[in-house]
């Protein structure tokens, strides 16, 4: 039940979750952050099989942190959405596979433009201008199809984001309650409120 | 569903005198949501020879991957460029060390050799390979691209009508195939140039 959007725009990324950390029926918590800043300009929301989630993230942010360490540059978003997906890839026929979901916002510096990545836990990488995993997608893409413009200001985004949440909250049985939505550009990633 | 439904996506090639074409959807879906509509399943290996995968996407991209080391590894080592028909043979092999845990793409290859010969083959996931004299398939949409190209199809066609050939093959059948289509991409090859054009074609 979880769900989680991606929004590009004019020299911004926008990454909304939701807070909910259930088991079964049951939601244990509704402020769980699921949105990873992995570098100063690339953050990751993450969904799919607890503990697989927060350990593969984590993993993630050490590795990218280590190569920003050892080469004295941060990787670009499409070279670590690369690497990130090799990841998956390689853990897909492995003992036992990541059951993790991904939408990767970054904004790369040297072209001045934001990327934003689809990735499935199978391995595989989509570049997309919006994203969306979980059921929301199913709701919501087509809201996105209708609204979203390449070149929207971040007011802009942010009220498409509403509209995206307003949808679920209309139609959508389950109550997702509050999001964290974080915004990645130039000046790096901070968080939000909607 | 089989997983080689889940993404969705068909590639087509065929052979004309003294050229060959490949072409493909640009749908990446997940079962019935589609995800993306940039999804390109052909690539180059080497400057006269291409290959495209359909199936599902993650293999795509771990065999596109693959094949460009190994491809990399040969220029190096023969200081030449491999022809199209040892490059099917690589494509057959690759696929076949993994016979009880295969790779879920089917290969469409498509080049010119260095005698400027035209070349396609096609493969199955474990790596029979098909030299086929006209058209190879694969994906999705397979029989539909089957059907259209056994009416459409003649021997010894130019550049210009082996392009309208393939490209109404590919658009016949995608307008019939739910899981592929948001997209077609043409790549007419022939021993002087490559020419890359995008179809308009019905983006649901």
């Amino acid at each position: 039940m979880e769900c989680q959007f991606g929004i590009t725009g004019k020299g911004y990324t926008i990454l909304a979750s939701d807070q909910n950390a259930a088991r079964s029926i049951v939601k244990m918590k509704g402020d769980q952050d699921k949105i990873m800043e992995l570098t100063q300009h690339l953050a990751m929301a993450y969904n799919g099989e607890s503990g697989d989630t927060t350990n593969f993230a984590e993993y993630i942010e050490a590795n990218l942190k280590l190569y920003a360490i050892r080469h004295h540059i941060q990787l670009r978003p499409r070279a670590a959405s690369a690497w990130i997906r090799t990841e998956l890839a390689n853990s897909l026929r492995s003992r036992h596979p990541y059951q993790v979901n991904l939408i990767l916002g970054g904004y790369d510096l040297p072209t001045s433009t934001p990327a934003l990545y689809w990735v499935d836990y199978l391995g595989t990488l989509a570049q997309v201008p919006y994203a969306a995993h979980g059921y929301g997608a199913f709701f919501c893409l087509s809201t996105l199809d209708r609204y979203h413009r390449p070149d929207m200001e971040l007011d802009e985004g942010l009220e498409l984001l509403k509209r995206c949440i307003n949808e679920l909250k209309t139609r959508f049985i389950v109550d997702l309650g509050t999001w964290k939505v974080k915004v990645v550009d130039r000046d790096g990633t901070r968080e939000v409120t909607l | 569903m089989s997983i080689m439904e889940y993404n969705g996506g068909s590639v087509i090639a065929m052979k004309g005198k003294n050229c060959v074409a490949i072409a493909t959807d640009t749908r990446l879906g997940s079962q019935a949501l589609t995800v993306a509509c940039n999804f390109d399943k052909v690539f180059p290996v080497t400057e006269k020879t291409y290959i495209g995968l359909a199936g599902l996407a993650t293999d795509v991209d771990t065999l596109k991957a693959k094949f460009r080391y190994r491809m990399k590894i040969y220029e190096m080592k023969e200081e030449r460029t491999m022809e199209p028909e040892t490059f099917a043979h690589l494509v057959s092999s690759t696929l076949y060390e993994r016979r009880f845990g295969p790779y879920f793409v089917e290969p469409v290859i498509a080049g010119i050799s260095s005698k400027d010969e035209p070349f396609i083959a096609g493969a199955d996931l474990i790596g029979c390979l098909n030299f086929a004299k006209d058209v190879v398939v694969a994906g999705t949409a397979s029989d539909k691209l089957f059907g259209m190209a056994e009416g459409l199809w003649e021997p010894d066609m130019n550049e210009e009508q082996l392009f309208e050939c393939i490209s109404q093959s590919l658009l016949g059948a995608l307008e019939r195939d739910a899981l592929s289509g948001w997209g077609a991409v043409v790549r007419v090859i022939t021993p002087t140039k490559v020419i890359e054009r995008r179809l308009k074609a019905r983006m649901d």
